[in-house]
């Protein structure tokens, strides 16, 4: 208790260094927690995500830019593939389903992507789980110039049932490259927390014949996103020998996870920076902890020489100061949570904004549990050089002029 | 058996020159249980080193010290912090408060090394010393003479066998001196604690029965004691 007492009456007596150094602290561990956190999640939650499909089949190029555009409606398209493809593939004994894209317009910088009505009533986004229409929509007819629109796309963009719009050419907003046609929007998809919520979906047909897009390509498609049968785990290894290996016309990344695992792979160098930073940060923190306890030793010198004089123990004296560390440290890691939560929850935003992927800050991660006992072991070690300063206190010199 | 036992008691300390410089030299002293002894002696005549010394804050460079049966000499140091918690009160010249703490949270301190925690005996402190509502206030919240009475009630706290107090009235004036004499020594009666208190202040000394000079206890001249 009297080792408490202690603690507690030096944190109050120096409460401005003491919240100063508790907020460095929590900086630190908020941003640790938070890039540890959203690495994990990230990673976790984009090699998760694949639209409720194995495979997607391009043109030849990269996997990942493939995943990327097809998958996550990132990047551009690396090139078209015939219609004859997509029968092909579809026709596949081993294919449950194939859905073709295609993409090369937007509205407002939200893609357009056309598709055909089997992505809304046979494909499941997430297991069990189908695109689902606010109250008063309806799916668009594949012979009408009529869309339906992702969630996310709709409110940003204050789209409702029954608005009119004209899609621009490219995947990049450019108010020049307004195309003529005119689209109803006919439903609004509720949130699915996936990329489809960012997207505005209209009939294959409406990509393929857009007026001043090339006529030749009139059939083509952009993607086609597969689905094998259940139990065709060899199937994957036989197309992907038949269209990567043998082939030399079309890409068939698959499976999606692994292709998008790919992604991190390339930015893990970044990941490890941020850790390293973070790591720094923390080092500081307990610098920052350090310092400003050694240097309120010698102002404290007297009262830690009227505490020997009443009896303290010099380890008495020693574990209070490195106690009182660790409680600066723990309460910054307290507010640390604070701080994480809203990086978290700014991070999520952004990334919800950027891919339609949604994290969530307050899921459990046992970066929760081992930072803050990090942290605090590294506020008590911090602790200890000060408490060896104390412990060296010379009582009688330190209490009262000599008579 | 006397409470406390000192024989060929020395202490020297080095001087900024690098030279030696002896500040007590003490042949014999003894104190009786509950026995109430003035030390007369100049400033830096080295009382403060000798209570030190008994205390255990410092160790000797020779001689031994013997409290209620202890020999100082052979406990290591957290025993003689030991010692010191149970079985001596300190009450110094400028009381050494603890300037963030209560009344009560200072006198509670006291007892927190040694005997324990008693917060009602605490408070019943306070109570006799006259600050019973005073508890919550902080040092700097009091007069000088209450500041002074919460440093007898925290010298009293861990139940004493001996009070050692340096110079207390030397921030008072005549009247609160008089008065904080007459309280510390009612108090060591009533709580049956020895007291052994320094002061160079003949007021103050005049209020003893036995008053000793320290010049005569101690073999080094005051201006030696001073160098």
């Amino acid at each position: 208790m009297t080792v408490w007492l202690i603690v507690f009456k030096s944190l109050r007596q120096h409460a401005l260094s003491t919240i100063v150094t508790a907020l460095s602290v929590a900086l630190a561990g908020g941003l640790l927690m938070s890039v540890w956190s959203i690495k994990e999640q990230s990673d976790a939650t984009f090699t998760g995500v694949n639209a409720g499909f194995d495979a997607v089949l391009g043109a030849r190029g990269s996997k990942l830019q493939l995943v990327l555009n097809a998958i996550f409606n990132l990047e551009a398209s690396p090139g078209n593939l015939a219609w004859s493809d997509f029968l092909d593939i579809q026709n596949n004994p081993n294919v449950e389903l194939a859905v073709p894209l295609a993409v090369g317009d937007n509205y407002h910088g939200y893609r357009l992507v056309g598709t055909t009505p089997e992505l809304f009533h046979k494909a499941e986004y997430a297991p069990g789980k189908h695109f689902e229409l606010r109250p008063g929509g309806d799916w668009f007819d594949p012979g009408r110039r009529e869309a339906v629109v992702g969630d996310f796309a709709a409110r940003k963009m204050n789209l409702k049932v029954g608005d009119t719009f004209h899609p621009f050419h490219g995947l990049i907003f450019d108010e020049k490259n307004q195309h003529s046609e005119t689209y109803v929007v006919v439903g609004v998809l509720k949130p699915s927390n996936t990329p489809a919520d960012h997207v505005i979906w209209i009939p294959l047909a409406g990509v393929q014949r857009m007026s001043g897009h090339d006529p030749n390509a009139a059939t083509d498609v952009s993607a086609v996103l597969v689905k094998l049968k259940a139990g065709s785990a060899i199937a994957g290894f036989q197309m992907d020998m038949m269209y990567n290996k043998q082939g030399n016309r079309l890409t068939f990344a698959w499976p999606i996870g692994r292709v998008t695992a790919e992604l991190f792979d390339k930015i893990s160098w970044f990941d490890r920076v941020l850790t390293l930073v973070s790591y720094f940060v923390a080092l500081v923190a307990a610098g920052s902890i350090l310092a400003s306890i050694y240097n309120s030793i010698n102002e404290r010198r007297h009262e830690l020489a009227i505490l020997r004089a009443l009896g303290a123990r010099r380890a008495t004296v020693f574990s209070a100061i490195v106690l009182e560390a660790a409680t600066i440290s723990a309460l910054g890691m307290a507010a640390g949570f604070g701080i994480y939560i809203g990086l978290m929850a700014v991070a999520a935003d952004i990334i919800r904004a950027e891919t339609g992927v949604v994290l969530t800050p307050f899921a459990f991660n046992p970066v929760m549990l081992w930072a803050p006992a990090g942290f605090i072991a590294l506020g008590a070690l911090a602790g200890i050089v000060p408490a060896m300063k104390a412990y060296r206190t010379d009582v009688a010199s330190s209490l009262t002029p000599h008579s | 058996m006397p409470l406390l036992e000192i024989f060929q008691l020395k202490k020297t300390f080095v001087n900024p020159e690098g030279f030696d410089h002896e500040v007590v030299n003490v042949k014999q002293f003894t104190l009786d249980d509950k026995a109430q002894v003035a030390l007369q002696g100049e400033s830096g005549s080295g009382k403060t080193t000798f209570l030190h010394l008994i205390a255990g804050i410092l160790r000797p460079d020779a001689g031994s010290i013997t409290i209620a049966g202890r020999a100082m000499s052979g406990l290591n140091e957290p025993e003689r912090d030991r010692l010191r918690a149970t079985t001596i009160g300190y009450i110094f010249q400028t009381f050494n408060l603890l300037q963030g703490y209560t009344c009560l949270e200072n006198v509670l301190l006291g007892m927190s090394f040694g005997p324990g925690i008693d917060k009602a005996f605490a408070e019943a402190l306070l109570q006799r010393v006259g600050l019973g509502d005073r508890l919550k206030h902080y040092p700097r919240q009091l007069s000088i003479g209450q500041q002074q009475r919460v440093a007898v009630a925290r010298a009293l706290a861990n139940k004493p066998k001996l009070v050692l107090a340096d110079e207390p009235t030397g921030n008072l004036d005549h009247k609160n001196a008089r008065k904080s004499v007459t309280l510390i020594r009612e108090a060591c009666r009533e709580n049956g604690t020895a007291l052994l208190l320094v002061s160079h202040d003949r007021e103050t000394l005049s209020q003893f029965e036995q008053v000793r000079e320290f010049e005569h206890i101690n073999q080094v001249s005051p201006e030696e004691a001073n160098l």
